[in-house]
C-alpha cells in the first residue's frame, strides 16, 4: 500500500547535480499516437480497420493481416499483470535517481501484451489491472498499470506522482484573482491541499469582497500583478518567481462589441494585450525562473497552466477578436511547451467552452460554471495530461474539430446569430 | 510444407579461434575482427588470398558492415555475409557458410563474431536496438536486457516452480568449468550462497545471473573435408542445424523458443537423439534461457527444467556437461561473439583439443544460439549438432 505523502517543510535546497534528467524521450513517429491520446487523458491503441486486431507496440502494419489501415481507438486498458520486476539498476540517469523501479508485463484483454510501469499499490503478479496512458516527465505517453479496483491515497504513489503535477504541497500562482474563475480556482487549490497560493490582482482596481475573504485564508497571499505591464510582471517574478511550482494564468479579457471601448481596433488591442501579450510577459519573466528549479523533489517547478478557450481552435463568429487572441496564445503556448519540456515542466492548456460570465450571457450555448472549470483544472494537474477540454460544449467542439476543422468552421458560420 | 533437410556432405568446421576477452577496450570492433582473421590464418596455414568467403557479426562496427571490413582487411571475396542477429548469429552464420561451401559458392568461409566494449558502449547501443524497444521498453526504467530477462525469469519461476537455487546451481557449475578455461574473465570459484547473496540487479535477477559485457572475438573456418585434411587440421562434422525466428508469438510471455518447433527435424536430420549428446553449449546470457533450451531441445519436458537441474551435475566430469568453457556467464559476453563461444568450445571438445577441462570421449555436441530481444522476447533461435569424424 502506498504511504501518504509526507510534508517536506524545508524543501531541498541542494538539487542533485547534473540534471534535470528526464525519462528517455526518443520515439518513432508512429508511436506518438499513444502520446497524442495520453495528452488528453485517453488510452488508445491501434486497431486494424480490416481484421479488427489490436496492435502494440505501435507499428505501421497489422501484424495479423498486413493491412496498413490502422486507427487509434480508445481502449479500456483492462488486463492481467503476468509478471513483474523491480529494477535495482538502470543505465538511464533519470531512473537511476529513482531506483528501485517497478515494472511488469500486462496482457491486455483486447489481446496484446505491454511492458508497463507499476504503481506501488498495484498488487503482485498475477493480478487484474487497468492500464492507463499518462504523460511522463519527458512529455511522452507511457503505460501505467493501476489496481483494477481503486485504493485509498491512490494519487500519492511516488512513481506516478513523478508524472503528475498534483497541487498538493505545491506553491502556486494564480495570475488573476479578480474573476469568478480565478477565485473558484484558489478555493479548489486550497481544498486540494496546496501549500501556498499567490493570487494576482491588478493594482488598478480595489479588492473585491470575494478576494478580501479569500485573503483571510492562511495559504493565500494577494500579490500586485497586472499582466499588461512589464514592470508589474517583473516585480511579481522578483517577489515569488523563485518559489513557484505551478503558474496558472487565468488573466483574460473578453470584450464584446458595444462595450466600454470605442473602436473595434481598440477592443482587439486590449484583448490581445491581456490574452496574448500577457502570457508572453509572464513566460519571459517566470519561464527561466521555473526552468532553473525543475529538479526532482517536492519543492520543484512542475507545471504551467494556460486558460485558453475552445474558440482558439476555430473562431466563434462575432467573437473574432477574442478568438484570435486566444488562438495566438495557443500557438505561443505550444512554443512555450517545447521550451519548458527539456526541464520536465508540463504546459497544460485548458480549452473551455463559453464561461458562465458577464460576457457570454447572449451566447445560446450551455455555459461552464467557474467552480466546474476550477475543478477541471485541478483534475488536469492530478492526471498526467496536457490538453483539457472541460464541459460538454468543449468536448463536442473538440470532436467536431478533430473530425473535420473545415466542416466545423462552416457549421459555426451557419449557426451564428448576430450578437 | 517443408521438405526434408539435406545433409551437410563433405563440409566441416575447423580452426576455432578465441581472441582473449577484456572488460573494456579502447580498440574498435575492427581491431578484434582483424585479430580473429589473423588467428584463422595462423591456425590454418592459409594465405589471406585463399579466404574467399566472410561472414561477420558485430554490434559495434559503427556505420560499417562486413562490406567495409573487406576493404579494411584487404580481402577479395566471392561470398560475403553480415549477420546482425546477436546471440543467434553464430548459428545462422554456420548454416549459411556450410551451404555456401557445400554448393561451391565459396571455398573457405571465415566466420567471425567480434565486438568491442568501451565504457559507454552498452548504454549507447541499447537505445538504438529496435523501434519496438525504443518506443515500448526503453522508456520503462532503462533496465536494458536485465529488465527484460528479469520479467521472463519471474514468469518462468511462477509458471514452473523454478527457484533461484536452480539457476544458481548452473552458475556455480559453469564457474567451476571456467576455472580451467584460459580465456575466462572470471577465475574465482563461487558458492551457491555467494550466488544467492549477490546484489540484486532486477528481481529476481542478481549480479551472478547476468553476463558481463566485454570485448573480444571468436571465429572459425568452414571448408571441405578434403581441404581440412590436406591442411592437416582437426575438424568436426555438422550433422544438423536449425534456425527459427519469432516462434510462438501467441505466448504472452516467452517460456519457449523456436527450438521447440524444429527439434524433431533437427534430430531426424542428425540421425541421433538427445540421449546421444555428450555435451551441450547453451546460449547462457541468463540461466533461465539455458533451462528453456534444455526443455525445448528435448533433454527434459517443458516445465521440468528445474527438476532436471536438481538431478544433474553440469561440470565437465558431471552427468550432463554444459558450457564447458564456463559459458558467457563466466567467460564474459563479447557482444556478438557470445554466440560463437559455444561453437569454438564445442569444436575443440569434439575434435579432441580443448583448451580447458576435458569432456571424456566427446562424440556429439549440441550448440545453441538465442538472440535479439527487440521488444519483450528473444526472436532468433538456432542450434547445431556437431560430431567427431568417427562418430
Amino acid at each position: 500500500m502506498t504511504a501518504p505523502l509526507q510534508h517536506d517543510r524545508f524543501g531541498n535546497p541542494e538539487p542533485p547535480a547534473g540534471g534535470p534528467f528526464l525519462p528517455p524521450s526518443e520515439r518513432s513517429r508512429i508511436s506518438l499516437g499513444l502520446t497524442a491520446a495520453a495528452a488528453i487523458g485517453r488510452f488508445a491503441l491501434q486497431v486494424c480497420r480490416e481484421c479488427r486486431v489490436w496492435q502494440y507496440p505501435p507499428r505501421e502494419m497489422c501484424g495479423q493481416c498486413l493491412s496498413v489501415l490502422l486507427d487509434w481507438e480508445v481502449q479500456s486498458g483492462d488486463g492481467v499483470l503476468l509478471c513483474e520486476t523491480a529494477l535495482a539498476h538502470s543505465t538511464d540517469p533519470y531512473f537511476r535517481e529513482r531506483l528501485p523501479w517497478r515494472l511488469g508485463i500486462v496482457r491486455l484483454d483486447c489481446g496484446p501484451t505491454a511492458v508497463v510501469h507499476l504503481r506501488a499499490d498495484t498488487p503482485a503478479a498475477p493480478a487484474p489491472v487497468r492500464v492507463h496512458a499518462m504523460l511522463d516527465r519527458a512529455g511522452q505517453g507511457v503505460l501505467v498499470a493501476y489496481p483494477a479496483m481503486g485504493t485509498p491515497d491512490m494519487l500519492h504513489d511516488e512513481q506516478v506522482r513523478e508524472m503528475t503535477c498534483d497541487p498538493k504541497r505545491r506553491k502556486i500562482l494564480v495570475t488573476d484573482g479578480r474573476s469568478a474563475v480565478g477565485q473558484a480556482l484558489v478555493l479548489a487549490l486550497i481544498v486540494a491541499q496546496a501549500d501556498q497560493v499567490w493570487v494576482g490582482h491588478a493594482e488598478s482596481t480595489d479588492l473585491s469582497r470575494n478576494l478580501t475573504e479569500l485573503q483571510t485564508l492562511p495559504q493565500v497571499r494577494v500579490l500586485p500583478l497586472d499582466v499588461t505591464r512589464e514592470e508589474s510582471v517583473k516585480d511579481a517574478a522578483a517577489t515569488m518567481g523563485g518559489q513557484v511550482d505551478i503558474v496558472i494564468n487565468t488573466a483574460e479579457l473578453h470584450y464584446v462589441q458595444g462595450g466600454n471601448l470605442s473602436s473595434a481596433q481598440e477592443l482587439a488591442h486590449a484583448q490581445m494585450d491581456v490574452n496574448y501579450f500577457g502570457l508572453l510577459r509572464l513566460a519571459q519573466e517566470f519561464g527561466p525562473l521555473m526552468r532553473s528549479r525543475a529538479e526532482k523533489g517536492q519543492g520543484n517547478a512542475v507545471a504551467w497552466v494556460n486558460l485558453l478557450s475552445v474558440f482558439a481552435l476555430s473562431s466563434f463568429p462575432g467573437r473574432g477578436e477574442f478568438s484570435a487572441s486566444k488562438s495566438a496564445a495557443h500557438l505561443f503556448s505550444q512554443s512555450l511547451r517545447a521550451q519548458m519540456q527539456p526541464a520536465g515542466i508540463r504546459v497544460v492548456n485548458v480549452f473551455p467552452g463559453p464561461l458562465d460570465d458577464e460576457w457570454n450571457q447572449n451566447i445560446s450555448l450551455p455555459k461552464l460554471g467557474a467552480a466546474a472549470l476550477a475543478q477541471a483544472i485541478v483534475k488536469s494537474l492530478r492526471e498526467a495530461v496536457e490538453d483539457v477540454y472541460p464541459g460538454d460544449v468543449a468536448q463536442e467542439w473538440l470532436a467536431r474539430w478533430r473530425d473535420n476543422p473545415k466542416v466545423l468552421e462552416r457549421e459555426l458560420a451557419l449557426g451564428s446569430r448576430p450578437v | 510444407m517443408s521438405s526434408a533437410r539435406s545433409r551437410y556432405e563433405n563440409v566441416v568446421v575447423t580452426v576455432p579461434v578465441t581472441i582473449p576477452y577484456v572488460r573494456h577496450s579502447t580498440h574498435g570492433a575492427h581491431w578484434f575482427a582483424a585479430r580473429a582473421l589473423r588467428g584463422l590464418l595462423d591456425g590454418s596455414g592459409l594465405q589471406k588470398s585463399q579466404i574467399d568467403g566472410l561472414s561477420l557479426s558485430s554490434f559495434t562496427l559503427g556505420a560499417d558492415t562486413a562490406v567495409g571490413l573487406t576493404q579494411q582487411l584487404g580481402l577479395t571475396l566471392r561470398w560475403l555475409d553480415h549477420v546482425p542477429m546477436g546471440g543467434a548469429a553464430a548459428m545462422i552464420t554456420l548454416r549459411r557458410a556450410l551451404r555456401a561451401v557445400q554448393s561451391g559458392d565459396a571455398t573457405v568461409v571465415a566466420c567471425v563474431g567480434a565486438d568491442t566494449n568501451q565504457v559507454d558502449t552498452f548504454r549507447t547501443r541499447m537505445s538504438v536496438l529496435s523501434q519496438f524497444a525504443q518506443d515500448a521498453v526503453v522508456p520503462y526504467g532503462g533496465g536494458g536486457a536485465n529488465g527484460s530477462f528479469a520479467l521472463l525469469t519471474a514468469y518462468y519461476m511462477q509458471q514452473f516452480g523454478a527457484r533461484r537455487e536452480d539457476f544458481g546451481k548452473l552458475c556455480v557449475a559453469q564457474r567451476e568449468n571456467a576455472l580451467r578455461f584460459p580465456h575466462a574473465l572470471f577465475k574465482k570459484p563461487i558458492t551457491l550462497d555467494e550466488y544467492l547473496n549477490a546484489r540484486p540487479i532486477a528481481e529476481p535477477l542478481h549480479l551472478l545471473d547476468c553476463v558481463m559485457p566485454c570485448a573480444g572475438a571468436e571465429a572459425f573456418l568452414v571448408m571441405s573435408r578434403q581441404h581440412a585434411r590436406h591442411l592437416g587440421l582437426r575438424y568436426v562434422n555438422v550433422l544438423a542445424t536449425m534456425e527459427r525466428h519469432n516462434a510462438f508469438p501467441e505466448d504472452p510471455v516467452q517460456t519457449r523458443g523456436g527450438w521447440a518447433l524444429d527439434r524433431d527435424e533437427l534430430y531426424a536430420q542428425a540421425g541421433i537423439g538427445p540421449e546421444d549428446i555428450d555435451l551441450v553449449q547453451t546460449y547462457d546470457d541468463y540461466p533461465v534461457i539455458s533451462l528453456m533450451q534444455l526443455e525445448d531441445l528435448g533433454f527434459c519436458a517443458k516445465g521440468e527444467g528445474p527438476e532436471f537441474v536438481r538431478r544433474n551435475t553440469f561440470t565437465t566430469d558431471g552427468s550432463f556437461p554444459i558450457n564447458t568453457s564456463g559459458g558467457q556467464l563466466s567467460v564474459g559476453q563479447a557482444g556478438a561473439a557470445g554466440g560463437f563461444l559455444g561453437v569454438t568450445e564445442a569444436v575443440r571438445q569434439v575434435s579432441g583439443a580443448p583448451l580447458g577441462a576435458v569432456v571424456d570421449d566427446a562424440r556429439h555436441a549440441l550448440v545453441s544460439g538465442f538472440g535479439m530481444i527487440t521488444y519483450d522476447r528473444g526472436l532468433c533461435c538456432g542450434a547445431a549438432i556437431l560430431a567427431r569424424e568417427d562418430a
